[in-house]
């Protein structure tokens, strides 16, 4: 018999995990111990070169790891036992599945033998994880652990990223066999993103933008997924074409806010120069974005008279919700260069003036007013006034969901991609706080900021423990209004203002909190104090959790009332009680 | 339209109904198939029938036939969904090409004495359904064909004392030379 002792190769399968991860250059991850996964904890302690770090609850792993990735452009990887440590995790998979973040998460399981035997912290991981992840694996046999760690990273950072679970015995992290480093043969045969666009169809793109009298760029996630060359391509298109560009909630930040081709974000808390742009435009260009329901509204009132082009990685994404015209399957910075490329050798900038005119006067009537106040800080202020004081700053902006989300989207000025970091598909409350550490843990010396609101934040709580002690100076710039904001406001529009359930009674004192757990807490009351106390934030080297409060029954406009198209929006001027009620009139509702 | 006052739209389509058969090249792995039919429940599309079985060990290939119904689009989004799973090598919509022979085997328990006896046999003949098992007041036929007939076979039986039905479902194969 050889002696294998001597071998590099041959080693545990714990130490293949933490091998696998230095090989595909992770230098940090997020996760919590157990049982099921002391074996890789113990390879952790031996080394140095991945930094752990230790949350306060699984989801929490998961969400830091999805901000990780998304500032990053990098897979982000968390580790969590089995059972309990699993089922933690099936929020943010979910989250990344909807929202397109790679992530790759390794599970700890029972010994081989005890699997399906209910054994104590057993559960069906990757059944539980299947409809969430874009793949998952259950690791039998040692030998197979590295092939399938190196799949797991391809998978999970190509094509439509996405994420992925590994779920390891622990009879498998002890057993010894052969590690192998990354390559090509590791990956499913079948499994082949296409990232070049067809030339047939790019040809047809070029020829439908070229002859456009009232374009419109719709650009969403995909274009910040791909890359920073797809934002390059973006970019450059916008200023060869000359045409208006809008864009999801996901692709905040591809085209800077401050470009005078911007429209502000679309959908249903969009503007309305966006959604009226999207509705009566001629042709369409849908790049890296997927017809949401938050977006389109009405579906068969959706932009009626428009061709449109549809550029999407995912050939499912492809007429799906909106039947379109020109789809083109690959990836967006490459089918973009080859837009670019046909544009400038065969077309002309088109003459666009008098939709550009058109398109003034719908911004003229500036959709996102509010009624500012001396006595109360208007929620909107609040976002305008942090913007404002974190201005040409390295910043990083996540959020919760609801209310403060949408205004954090309508009132703080995204210039670069991979700056902000939201829970758009899945809508998962209690996001931004991990994100936030995720993304603090990524860029050490950057201004991480969590605009949230006063419930979302209690969800993830606990990682304020996490970022004191590993000395993540985040800002948590809660909008307190001391309700669950975007429920309470569909409740007085939709439910005849029976507001069940959406006050925050019992509220914790956040300052208090904030002092429990070893951060800074601050307090404002009124306008006049809010720069003053903004500034002092910024200038805290700790995690701050700072309560903003702000008017109570702000609701959040403009607005496309359900069932209804683009062309109809409800805008804050007109949202007094009778045109609100009209609006929405209707049956018994259903959400 | 009368909508009820919703955070979603909800829209009623009228495009019509259409039944697909689709071939499924997947690699024969644990959970391969729990991802499809995870597919079709989740995602709310039907299965009409599904057949499974490995078809070339060495590569570790499977087939999976699928019989589905929905819209154009859904039917659309149904192969698309399939085709980005990681195992899976192809999609085939067999309906589409127009060039595909469907079969399935059934096997029919028929109870009875008598005429009904004689009768089930006679009719058995006309299908060129074989006997695979008799006592002296049963029958169990093999039957192969495309669900149509198979169908009209079964409700023939019925009067003549059907017991139970097993069927495999679709199995699908393009016509002429080339292969999926």
């Amino acid at each position: 018999m050889s002696d294998k002792s001597h071998d590099p190769n041959q080693m545990t399968g714990a130490a293949m995990i933490v091998r696998a991860l230095i090989d595909h250059g992770v230098t940090d991850i997020f996760g919590y111990p157990g049982g099921a996964v002391l074996p890789i904890y113990d390879e952790i302690f031996q080394q140095s070169e991945v930094q752990h770090i230790l949350v306060r609850h699984e989801q929490g792993a998961g969400h830091a790891a999805e901000g990780y990735a998304r500032s990053t452009g990098k897979p982000g990887v968390a580790l969590v036992t089995s059972g309990p440590g699993a089922t933690n995790m099936v929020t943010p998979l979910t989250d990344a599945l909807m929202d397109s973040i790679p992530l790759v998460c390794i599970s700890g399981q029972v010994p081989t033998h005890l699997i399906g035997n209910d054994a104590f912290q057993e559960c069906d991981t990757v059944g539980i994880t299947r409809p969430c992840t874009k793949h998952n694996w259950l690791v039998r046999d040692v030998n197979d652990l590295a092939k399938v760690l190196h799949e797991a990273f391809y998978v999970a950072t190509s094509g439509r990223p996405g994420p992925v679970l590994v779920d390891v015995p622990k009879d498998v992290q002890f057993a010894t066999g052969t590690y192998h480093p990354p390559r090509k043969s590791d990956v499913h045969r079948s499994y082949a993103p296409r990232v070049k666009g067809d030339a047939t169809q790019i040809r047809k793109a070029v020829s439908l933008l070229a002859n456009a009298k009232r374009p419109v760029i719709y650009s969403g996630g995909g274009v910040i997924n791909s890359g920073r060359e797809a934002t390059k391509m973006l970019r450059e298109l916008v200023e060869v074409t000359g045409f208006p560009i809008t864009s999801t909630l996901m692709g905040l930040g591809a085209y800077p806010a401050s470009g005078k081709n911007w429209l502000g974000m679309l959908g249903m808390h969009g503007t309305y120069e966006a959604n009226m742009t999207m509705h009566d435009c001629d042709v369409m260009l849908c790049v890296g974005a997927r017809f949401d329901d938050r977006i389109t509204g009405r579906v068969d009132a959706f932009s009626p008279g428009s061709k449109k082009i549809h550029i999407d990685i995912d050939p499912s994404s492809i007429n799906k919700n909106i039947r379109v015209d020109v789809p083109i399957i690959g990836d967006c910075g490459n089918v973009l260069g080859d837009i670019l490329q046909v544009f400038k050798a065969e077309a002309k900038k088109p003459d666009i003036k008098s939709w550009w005119q058109q398109i003034a006067q719908w911004r003229a009537r500036n959709s996102l007013y509010y009624k500012k106040s001396n006595d109360v800080i208007l929620p909107q202020h609040a976002i305008q006034a942090l913007f404002e004081q974190t201005r040409g700053k390295d910043t990083y902006i996540t959020t919760e969901v609801g209310q403060h989300q949408m205004w954090a989207a309508q009132f703080y000025g995204f210039e670069d991609p991979h700056r902000w970091m939201t829970s758009g598909g899945l809508g998962t409350m209690g996001y931004g706080l991990p994100a936030a550490v995720g993304v603090q843990v990524a860029h050490p010396d950057s201004l991480v900021i969590d605009i949230a609101g006063d419930a979302s934040v209690q969800m993830t709580m606990q990682e304020m423990s996490t970022a004191v002690q590993y000395e993540l100076p985040i800002k948590i710039f809660i909008l307190n209004n001391q309700y669950m904001g975007m429920v309470r406001q569909w409740q007085q529009l939709l439910h005849g203002n029976r507001l069940s359930h959406s006050y925050s009674e019992a509220l914790p004192d956040f300052v208090k909190l904030a002092e429990a757990y070893g951060a800074v807490g601050l307090q404002v009351h009124k306008p006049a104090d809010l720069d003053g106390a903004i500034k002092e934030m910024i200038s805290v080297k700790r995690p701050v959790l700072f309560d903003c409060r702000v008017a109570a029954l702000e609701n959040c406009f403009p607005m496309i009332p359900s069932g209804k198209a683009h062309n109809e929006m409800l805008l804050p001027e007109q949202a007094n009680d009778e045109a609100t009620a009209k609006a929405f009139a209707g049956g018994k509702a259903l959400v | 339209m009368n909508q009820p006052a919703s955070a979603y739209f909800i829209e009623d389509r009228h495009d019509p109904n259409e039944t697909h058969t689709l071939a499924v090249l997947v690699q024969n792995e644990p959970g391969v198939l729990a991802r499809v039919i995870g597919l079709f429940s989740g995602r709310g599309y039907n299965i009409e029938s599904l057949t499974v079985s490995e078809t070339e060990a060495q590569k570790h290939l499977s087939r999976i036939t699928i019989v589905t119904t929905g819209t154009p689009m859904v039917i659309a989004q149904i192969k698309n969904q399939l085709d980005r799973m990681i195992p899976v090598y192809q999609v085939v919509d067999m309906t589409q090409t127009k060039r595909s022979i469907e079969r399935e085997l059934a096997m029919v328990k028929v109870r009875g004495q008598g005429e009904h006896r004689v009768e089930a046999l006679r009719l058995a003949d006309a299908f060129r359904a074989r006997v695979i098992d008799a006592t002296t007041e049963s029958f169990v036929f093999e039957i192969t064909g495309n669900t149509d007939k198979i169908n009209q076979y079964i409700d023939l039986m019925r009067p003549l004392g059907l017991v139970e039905v097993s069927r495999t479902g679709v199995a699908a194969i393009g016509r002429g030379p080339e292969g999926m």
